[in-house]
């Protein structure tokens, strides 16, 4: 298993010290007497755990070309494994019921929804998310560059799950149009409405990719 | 979520025979402990919301794609796999050329992303929208029975107002339910009993006095095949749907039609409705009142009249009247000037 694995902030968490680390601890004491209060007033069927004695399940995910060894409760999400287990933080939740397009990454190819794959059910299949599309040399992919060089995000969140889902779209051949392009990207919601430019950097994309 | 043991079933055999473990009472499907997963774009979505309550979770993903993941043309017909996606259906060129309604149906709906996902056999099986029935915390006669219905003298805007009953007014929320039931689907199932066939017609049944009874299915039961007849009339089809936002929508209002013409006079015609009932809608009255005659906007308008003729609005939803019949009028002429 490896802990480094080319993506920004890695280095960091191996200094033992993070923004996101200092954060997630904080909430975890705040939080525990809460917690702890639910535990006890829940039923017995509430606080069970799942499958083996520690409640824990082997899972391999192979993210960005290297396996990750896991142990996760079996209600994790895909997407949960990429952030709070891996440390893969690009991967964004917005709504985290199917409706927002922002977990999304790409599945043997194939554009999905992180948010709505249990871990468990995401073995054996190569999981690619934004950390991944870079070369090793630090080379945008085109579609990262494209998002770029048209202005097509401007708070950023939804835009990795933009990114992978034109990736995506481009692959399948539904890049045709700018209105076949609205169509096929209408999973991916922009909050900030950079729509036009989300548009335009397809466009400039799919030549590139075409070309690659 | 509550905690499950998750299982992975490498056969249809192994599905039926994990999701029956814990079978006790005579529950109805939704709400047996053992339940199937496959897309799970439903399931995830209704696990988080503590709508399902799984306490067992079969993963149908291992079980062999060759036979349960393809699509295969046969004289008289196409079978789908109940493991073929969303996706797959809607790209296969046979059924783009030969039976348009159905790629329609699945192209309009949901995402790129779902559809990437979503099983044809978890499709048909998806549960309603209502939003009290997803908000855990209001009274459902579907999720809790006999807790009350809180659509009833609530936000009804996207409710049902065919097949409804005074327990429960959900719509069916599925596109491609309503060519199937169209085209006169047939659903092959393995389950405790053996196998059987079941018409999609008769898949699906309305709330009445049990909405948690939604489908004829017994716990454990699995859907592995749809089969589709070809006929006159599944070249010249289509599928309309109206939403609030003209993508990754729900249906307010939809028709599935299917027509064969005989110079201009209606040989044969089936038609769906969706987004207004409780359940996959086929009017036949519609249809009665179209056979044998001209398919002008005359008896097209006659045809959506008939359709709606038992509509029962309630406060919010009465607007879907005139708009289901405006769906079924432009639907039909819409496919009278299809080539076929
Ligand atoms: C944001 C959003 C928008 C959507 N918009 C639309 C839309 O516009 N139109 C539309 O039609 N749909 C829409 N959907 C619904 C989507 O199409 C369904 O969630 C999907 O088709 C379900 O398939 P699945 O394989 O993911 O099912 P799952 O979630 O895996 O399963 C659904 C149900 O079927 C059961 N099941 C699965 N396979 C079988 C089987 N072989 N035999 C017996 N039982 C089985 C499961 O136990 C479960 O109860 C939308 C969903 C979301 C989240
Ligand atoms: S309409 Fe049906 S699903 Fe919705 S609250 Fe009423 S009983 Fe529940
Ligand atoms: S977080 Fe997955 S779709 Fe919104
Ligand atoms: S850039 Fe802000 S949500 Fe899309």
């Amino acid at each position: 298993m490896a802990v480094n694995n080319g993506e920004p902030g890695s280095a960091e968490r191996q200094s033992g010290f993070t923004r996101r680390g200092f954060i997630s601890a904080g909430a975890t004491t705040a939080t525990l007497p809460l917690i702890a209060g639910r535990a006890l007033a829940g039923t017995p069927a509430q606080r069970a755990e799942a499958p083996d004695g520690d409640g824990k399940m082997n899972v391999t995910l192979r993210v960005n070309g290297q396996d990750q060894r896991l142990g996760l409760d079996s209600r994790t999400s895909l997407l949960d494994a990429l952030r709070d287990h891996i440390g893969v933080t690009g991967t964004k939740k917005g709504c985290d019921h199917g409706q927002c397009g922002a977990c999304t990454v790409l599945m043997d190819g194939k554009r999905v929804l992180s948010c709505m794959t249990l871990a468990v059910m995401a073995q054996g299949q190569d999981i690619t998310t934004i950390e991944g599309l870079a070369r090793p040399d630090g080379e945008l992919h085109p579609m990262q560059q494209a998002f770029i060089d048209n202005d097509a995000f401007q708070c950023g969140y939804c835009t990795p799950g933009q990114i992978l889902s034109a990736i995506g779209c481009v692959n399948e051949g539904h890049a045709g149009s700018d209105a076949e392009i609205r169509e096929y990207m209408s999973g991916n919601l922009c909050r900030c409405a950079a729509y036009p430019n989300i548009v335009a950097a397809v466009q400039q994309a799919k030549t590139e990719m075409k070309e690659a | 979520m509550r905690p499950f043991v998750y299982e992975r079933a490498t056969s249809p055999e192994d599905a039926v025979r994990a999701a029956r473990g814990k079978v006790t009472a005579n529950l109805p499907p939704v709400q047996a402990p053992g339940q199937f997963i496959a897309g799970g774009t439903n399931m995830t979505d209704y696990m988080k919301l503590d709508v399902m309550r799984p306490e067992i979770l079969v993963d149908v993903n291992g079980i062999d794609r060759n036979r349960y993941g393809r699509i295969e043309e046969f004289d008289g017909g196409i079978r789908f796999g109940h493991l073929v996606r969303m996706a797959e259906a809607e790209e296969h060129p046979a059924v783009k050329a030969k039976y348009p309604v159905i790629a329609q149906s699945l192209q309009l709906a949901a995402s790129q992303q779902i559809r990437n996902m979503a099983t044809l056999g978890g499709n048909v099986l998806q549960r309603t929208r209502c939003d009290y029935f997803r908000e855990a915390t209001w009274a459902c006669n579907k999720r809790e029975p006999g807790s009350g219905c809180s659509a009833m003298d609530g936000i009804n805007r996207r409710h049902a107002l065919l097949g409804t009953s005074d327990q429960c007014i959900a719509s069916y929320p599925g596109d491609f339910a309503q060519a199937l039931i169209a085209l006169d689907a047939l659903v092959e199932t393995q389950g405790p009993k053996g196998n059987r066939k079941i018409r999609f017609a008769d898949l699906h049944v309305e709330p009445g006095n049990t909405p948690n009874v939604e489908t004829v299915l017994e716990p454990g039961e699995l859907i592995t095949f749809i089969t589709v007849p070809s006929g006159a009339w599944t070249r010249r089809s289509m599928y309309l749907k109206i939403r609030d936002r003209q993508s990754y929508e729900f249906a307010v209002t939809s028709t599935a039609v299917a027509l064969d013409l005989d110079g201009d006079t209606v040989r044969d015609v089936r038609i769906a409705l969706g987004g207004v009932a409780t359940r996959p809608w086929r009017s036949r009255e519609a249809e009665d009142a179209l056979k044998g005659k001209p398919l002008t906007p005359e008896t097209a308008s006659a045809a959506a009249d008939a359709a709606f003729a038992g509509a029962k609005p309630r406060k919010y939803n009465a607007f879907k009247i005139p708009l289901g019949k405006e769906t079924v009028i432009r639907a039909l002429l819409e496919t009278k000037n299809m080539e076929a």
